[in-house]
């Protein structure tokens, strides 16, 4: 999933001053798992915020909801009324909730509450960590099911930097090696010959490198016939 | 003789080969380079010159190199990963070769945060054995990674580094295997203290006929006080600095003059290690003694070649 934080209060408070009415929006999504931008982070951070702005003297309304799925504009359009009633929609969900907003309604306002971080998992109660980059090109099946780009401090390809200690990353000594995971993995797996054949340079063009991706399924798409058929629903 | 450079006339020769550093001032001014090459003009058959090493800006290797060359002091160039893409790579060791530099070490680089622009971004668009491969392409086929076709590439002799005191250690020997097959001619290992450690490394390397294939430089490190020898043991990643060498350091009525001796002690016994073509003196920030060094290990005078 997407895991984002959220910004530090202050940040949000200072991001708000200058706007009378601001709805703050969730999502129940990706942040609502990661405890970052859910019905609970949202009803907090409300309350937080009217009592800065009353502490601080200052006449602001706040209001909070959450939607669905920010990501996906039919979710969003449910909700136009309030946010468009607002000055200010700050986004609780990840950066994309946030775009979505405001590539629908470019001439509103829509700020950021969280930031976003990366795609990682829940590893235990309260701890998420970051596993795949979105490179584009998935090649685990010949690391053991682990991936050395995202989990790796230099992005790796063919085993170990020489910095590593009690088979820990030396940028983290709280993270493991990923190339020390792969080995005791391949070896588990009984399939050490994979270590020594070279995997030669890695062809970046699928990845944010090439430039911003769109994926297209032209068997998803609508026909012209089905999109007249859906706006006349409306 | 793939390039000619007398770093691997003096390998290539069979004597036991002598490389030491030299690290770039964090400045634009040449003077402490210039001041180096000349004080250890003869005391090795090449010099590395770092490329940002830990990270910390310093003035470029290859610059570095150009600069020693004028006093006629023969350079390696270090070329990390952590500031490259292939682009900048391949441009390079055009530009490097261009300028008469023969030697590169390949290296994947050591990350930002612990140099002095932690706020950088890293690209590692390749890793040290890509860069090896890449770079032997160039050399033997004439053919950048994309494919293009180079007229006059780049002859470059080309080296590697190894730790053998990093985990995981099963996969040391697996990874110079890599480096040799991606085209590496000869290797400069992390600073041994450890020398049983090493010892078992090599006999690995041995076993598998790898030293027949790379020359391989066992690294040392001359300290100078029992703070260095700590400092290294506790802080350096991938580093083992066992007890007993801290203990000898810290008794010594002369730091310094033990340090000394110690690497002198460390250099004669690797000497006999089964496989070990030569040593590679990193005289971190005590550049000055190298001659002292090379000289009292028995290794001068260098060889010279018509």
């Amino acid at each position: 999933m997407i895991v984002a934080k959220r910004k530090p209060l202050a940040e949000i408070v200072e991001m708000v001053r200058p706007y009378k009415k601001v709805t703050v929006v969730g999502c129940r999504s990706c942040v609502a798992i990661c405890l970052a931008g859910g019905e609970k982070e949202v009803k907090m951070l409300v309350s937080a915020l009217r009592l800065r702005a009353k502490k601080d003297g200052r006449k602001q309304e706040f209001e909070g909801f959450v939607v669905e799925r920010q990501c996906e504009k039919e979710w969003v359009k449910e909700v136009e009324e309030k946010l468009l009633d607002s000055d200010l929609t700050l986004s609780m969900a990840c950066s994309l909730g946030a775009q979505t907003i405001g590539d629908m309604y470019p001439s509103h306002l829509t700020f950021p509450g969280l930031n976003t971080g990366m795609f990682g998992v829940p590893e235990e109660q309260g701890v998420w960590s970051e596993k795949c980059v979105g490179c584009g090109n998935c090649i685990i099946h010949t690391t053991g099911g682990i991936c050395p780009i995202a989990r790796c401090a230099k992005s790796m390809l063919n085993g170990p930097c020489g910095g590593s200690a009690n088979r820990k990353c030396e940028v983290n000594l709280e993270v493991d090696c990923a190339w020390a995971a792969i080995y005791d993995r391949l070896k588990l797996q009984n399939r050490l010959d994979l270590i020594e054949p070279i995997t030669p340079a890695k062809d970046w063009s699928t990845s944010h490198a090439g430039g911003r991706r769109t994926y297209v399924r032209e068997d998803a798409k609508l026909t012209p016939h089905q999109k007249k058929g859906k706006e006349a629903l409306k | 003789m793939k390039v000619g450079s007398n770093l691997e006339k003096v390998l290539e020769s069979g004597k036991f080969t002598v490389t030491a550093e030299i690290g770039p001032p964090q400045s634009s001014n040449p003077g402490p380079l210039t001041h180096h090459a000349k004080m250890l003009k003869g005391s090795a058959d090449a010099f590395n010159l770092t490329d940002n090493q830990t990270a910390v800006v310093r003035l470029s290797s290859i610059a570095s190199a150009v600069i020693i060359m004028r006093e006629g002091v023969e350079p390696v160039i270090q070329m990390t990963c952590r500031d490259r893409n292939r682009i900048a790579l391949q441009s390079d060791l055009f530009g490097a070769a261009a300028l008469g530099v023969k030697n590169v070490l390949c290296l994947t680089g050591d990350h930002q945060v612990f140099g002095n622009e932690k706020g950088a971004k890293n690209v590692f668009d390749f890793d040290s054995v890509v860069e090896l491969q890449v770079f032997n392409q160039l050399r033997t086929e004439g053919r950048q990674v994309g494919g293009e076709v180079v007229k006059d590439p780049p002859k470059t002799y080309l080296g590697c580094a190894e730790n053998p005191f990093a985990t995981p250690y099963e996969f040391r020997v697996s990874r110079l295997a890599k480096k040799v097959a991606a085209g590496a001619d000869f290797c400069q290992t992390q600073a041994i203290f450890d020398m049983g450690m090493f010892e078992k490394f090599m006999d690995e390397v041995v076993s598998r006929g790898l030293d027949k294939k790379i020359h391989i430089l066992a690294g040392v490190i001359p300290m100078k006080s029992v703070g260095a020898a700590r400092y290294m043991r506790n802080k350096v990643p991938g580093m083992i600095v066992p007890n007993e060498i801290v203990d000898r350091m810290k008794n010594a009525k002369d730091q310094k003059e033990e340090g000394i001796k110690l690497c002198i002690e460390q250099i004669e016994h690797l000497k006999t290690v089964k496989g070990v073509h030569g040593v590679h003196i990193m005289a971190v920030a005590w550049e000055e003694m190298v001659p002292r060094i090379v000289k009292e290990a028995g290794l001068m005078p260098r060889p010279t070649f018509a």
